[in-house]
């Protein structure tokens, strides 16, 4: 009877101390809230956008430079103005969110995936595996990340022929952003690892005669990915930023698909000649974005660990 | 003349689902020179009475009603200020573990001098004069020299002495002892209620020991109150309640002590706590799943297990050179053999090699010296791993701590059923599923547990989950290293019921691992002596506690605690030779 098996979990959800925890913490409310409204938004931008910013046909430059509604000038059909081109902001704000979102999500799957692997195996076999894996990752972290992924980025600019790069610029981005980030999730997972590895149940299931890539999947990653998920979160908004940072420099996104980054950028240009209306806007989604991501992460943490508190 | 007097205590703890009632309507006296116990199981409330009477229950927990009187002065309702005025200077406080009761970045001198000035205002000198003079009335050996040292360079008795004099200090009317000896070995066991006793009548002071050892209880109290759900079910002199109780729940306390004069059957029912000790039936073996197809191949003569000169060396450095190179013999030359259906015994004390030697014949460690026969088959020499799965079947264990032996992410169906789907003793998804809510019956669980997650069972329940997963393999030899020693004493006599049982239908042969000497006589057959990684000797287990042969086996029985005058009603004694 799966279905009663289901009710009996989403009781227990109901009555757990995870969910205790949330419903008690307005301000976790509010930036859960928040995310939710913004990605939701992002991912029905096709449907709720008002213009299409990638639609160059329907891009008139008579409409270039207009201000926000509420601003004299300002007209009804590009309710937060338009840039240089004629593109409605809020158009491209909400295209762009999506692929901020798109980058950062996948950019933590893929620290995620490679550093859990690295820290499973570094904590659980140990010895000269696990020196090489983490003078590695010591060696990575004597670079900051943004260096890391500007490098990456620009090899793959170097060796790619230049009209493929608009192609792969955003698979190149998701790599160089997600292998910044992988060291963090090693470290913490070998840790947790070793210590898993060394407690009854693991020595139990070794007894049974359970093989060691079993016991990892089966019995120490479970209980590891508590830390995981809470660095993850909190990973998800520097992910964001770095990527805004990046496209910011000129060297993430291509400008034809641009993201929240790309239209700060894109903005300041013209802060100064008082079209404030084209930067401002990306960056309050941005960090409100990043912030509601960041109270998420930072609950998470005090919830699933309550001896940091 | 009362010294201390608790009244009607009650201690609250305002928690999510309401109120938590921790100790209710609880009254003691103690008077000077009197030595009061307080004995019950974990969540009866005893810690929390001591908390409360100096003063530091943790918060949110609150008095709810009563009075704590010092000398006739209540001091329940005091501020904090006049609180601390009162903590270690009037009562003094011992805390179970040494290790974390010491600032191990200060020297002892400096934690006692500390205190001494604090509270008797001496000067400096005076205080460190004070601090030896303490050190030495604890029997701490060149107490000017020690004074000087850090706690790390304490041994684990010795800074329990530290922990004493840092109570005494102060010169307290009142001493509250929280599980003052758990922490030790047998042996520093003695000797520190032997110093406690003595402090206790030289200086007058009125002690209240909090405990759930019925052995400590017997060796240093004078009045005693069993504590059962936070309140006091029966209290008097100690040598009344341990001989004649007259509370139901006392009288099944004392029937779950593993005695170590005489070996019983069964231990009688505790069914006052776990409402789930009742005897499962008896398994007709020919038509139950555990008894088909013992497909262990044919049973050679000679013994069942055999190990032969074992031994495992750790690196204690890591040097490049071999010369350079130290290592740790955590066993060395270790010989013995069980034959099946025997259950055999391993006692010593922390640090003996006891479990080591469990590991190394689980092949958890593989051993540096001798060889592990099971069966008339070298396992040692055997080097592909798939080639041990029928002795892993063979072969089974169950661990200490039950908070950690159960992974908590799996829900209990799954654990059981992990080792009869690994090594494909079952076929088809419902046929395993059968399987292992008849074992969870059998255990004692009731097959509903299979649905749900470990952190839903207390430290009994999860044992018998264990016992469950370690019977899954069909197995015919079980390691067992210290099974009980995590658990309280009524759940400890039930879980050694249940091994019990389950060795007479199983015709199971066991290693039982236990450094509790009394626990050894109910279990085993025969028995092995060990310390610093050496079998020291191994005798029938009559023989062994009847007439030691090593010096060391008889000081660890003349230390063990012998309940003079422990009530021997209902018990149900085995008849064995020798003087039971």
């Amino acid at each position: 009877m799966p279905d009663l098996r289901l009710s009996a979990r989403l009781r227990a959800a109901a009555d757990s101390d995870l969910w205790y925890s949330f419903r008690t913490s307005p301000v976790t409310i509010v930036s859960a809230l928040t995310t939710l409204v913004l990605v939701a938004a992002a991912l029905a931008a096709p449907v709720i956008a008002p213009h299409n910013p990638f639609d160059l046909a329907s891009l008139n430059i008579m409409n270039a430079g207009l201000p926000p509604v509420w601003d004299a000038g300002g007209e009804a059909a590009f309710p937060l103005g338009t840039d240089d081109q004629g593109r409605d902001v809020l158009s491209a704000i909400l295209y762009g969110a999506r692929i901020s979102l798109l980058v950062g999500f996948a950019s933590v799957v893929f620290s995620v995936v490679l550093g859990v692997g690295l820290g499973l195996v570094s904590g659980y076999v140990g010895g000269r595996v696990d020196a090489v894996i983490m003078r590695i990752a010591d060696v990575q972290l004597s670079f900051p990340a943004i260096l890391i992924a500007l490098l990456i980025d620009g090899v793959a600019r170097g060796l790619l022929p230049h009209d493929m790069h608009g192609e792969v610029a955003l698979y190149v981005l998701v790599f160089a952003i997600g292998i910044s980030g992988w060291v963090q999730y090693a470290r913490t997972v070998r840790g947790a690892a070793m210590v898993e590895s060394r407690k009854e149940y693991v020595q139990a299931a070794r007894i049974i005669g359970i093989g060691p890539m079993t016991i990892l999947w089966r019995h120490i990653l479970p209980n590891v990915m508590g830390p995981v998920l809470v660095i993850a979160t909190i990973h998800l908004a520097i992910a964001i930023i770095t990527e805004a940072t990046l496209s910011f420099l000129g060297v993430g996104v291509p400008p034809t698909t641009p993201s929240l980054g790309t239209l700060i950028r894109i903005g300041n240009d013209y802060l100064f000649s008082g079209e404030w209306w084209i930067t401002i806007f990306p960056g309050i989604v941005l960090v409100l974005l990043v912030l509601s991501v960041n109270l998420l992460g930072d609950w998470l943490r005090d919830a699933l660990n309550p001896k940091l508190r | 003349m009362s010294l201390l007097d608790v009244k009607d205590l009650r201690v609250e703890f305002p928690a999510r689902r309401g109120l938590f009632v921790a100790v209710d309507g609880v009254t003691l006296t103690v008077r000077p020179g009197e030595i009061l116990g307080v004995v019950g199981e974990s969540g009866a409330g005893k810690s929390t009475i001591g908390n409360a009477v100096i003063g530091l229950l943790e918060p949110p927990g609150r008095i709810g009603a009563g009075e704590i009187r010092l000398e006739g002065r209540r001091i329940d309702d005091l501020d904090e200020a006049a609180k601390r005025r009162i903590r270690g200077r009037r009562i003094g406080m011992i805390f179970q573990d040494p290790l974390t009761s010491l600032d191990p970045l200060q020297t002892i001198e400096s934690q006692l001098v500390e205190t001494i000035r604090l509270h008797l205002g001496l000067d400096g000198a005076a205080a460190r004069a004070r601090a030896v003079d303490l050190l030495r009335q604890v029997g701490i050996p060149d107490p000017e020299l020690r004074v000087k040292q850090y706690p790390h360079q304490f041994s684990g008795g010795m800074r329990q002495r530290v922990v004493i004099a840092l109570a005494l200090c102060a010169e307290p009317e009142v001493v509250v002892a929280d599980e003052p000896t758990t922490a030790l070995d047998v042996s520093i066991q003695a000797q520190i209620l032997d110093l406690l006793k003595a402090l206790c009548r030289d200086r007058k002071v009125g002690m209240i020991v909090i405990t759930h050892d019925m052995g400590v209880i017997a060796e240093i109290t004078d009045r005693v109150a069993v504590m059962y759900r936070g309140r006091v079910v029966e209290e008097g002199p100690t040598a009344k309640i341990l001989g004649d109780p007259d509370h139901a729940y006392t009288r099944a306390l004392i029937g779950a002590v593993p005695r170590p004069d005489v070996r019983l059957h069964r231990f009688p029912y505790v069914d006052y706590i776990e409402g789930i000790a009742t005897k499962p039936p008896a398994i007709d073996l020919r038509g139950h799943w555990l008894g088909k197809a013992r497909d262990f191949g044919a049973k050679t003569d000679g013994p069942l297990l055999a190990v032969e000169g074992l031994g495992i060396r750790f690196p204690m450095n890591n040097a490049w050179l071999e010369r350079n190179r130290r290592y740790l013999d955590a066993v060395k030359d270790v010989s013995f053999a069980i034959a099946e259906g025997e259950t055999f015994g391993l006692v010593g004390e922390s640090g003996s090699g006891k479990s080591t030697v469990a590991r190394l014949i689980t092949g958890l460690y593989r051993p540096t010296a001798g060889r592990v026969s099971f069966n008339g088959t070298d396992l040692t020499a055997i080097t592909r791993d798939r080639d041990l799965n029928p002795f892993r079947r063979q072969i089974q264990m169950i661990f200490q701590d039950p908070f950690s032996s159960l992974n908590p992410r799996m829900r209990v169906l799954d654990i059981v059923a992990e080792p009869i789907r690994f090594h494909r003793l079952a076929s088809g998804r419902d046929e395993v599923e059968r399987i292992v809510r008849d074992l969870l019956d059998h255990v004692g669980l009731g097959a509903k547990a299979a649905e749900k997650f470990p952190h839903e069972f207390s430290g009994g329940q999860r044992q018998r989950i264990c016992i469950a997963r370690a019977l899954a393999t069909r197995p015919r030899f079980l390691v067992c290293d210290e099974p009980t020693s995590a658990l309280d004493v009524s759940i400890q006599a039930q879980i050694l019921n249940l091994l019990k049982d389950l060795q007479e239908e199983l015709r199971l042969t066991m290693l039982f691992i236990s450094h509790d000497l009394p626990v050894i006589r109910q279990m085993c057959d025969r028995v092995g002596v060990m310390r610093h990684g050496r079998l020291l000797e191994v005798a029938a287990t009559e023989d062994l506690f009847e007439r030691p042969q090593h010096p060391y086996t008889q000081e660890l029985l003349r230390l063990m605690p012998h309940f003079e005058g422990l009530s021997h009603d209902n018990l149900d004694v085995e008849a064995v030779g020798g003087a039971g």
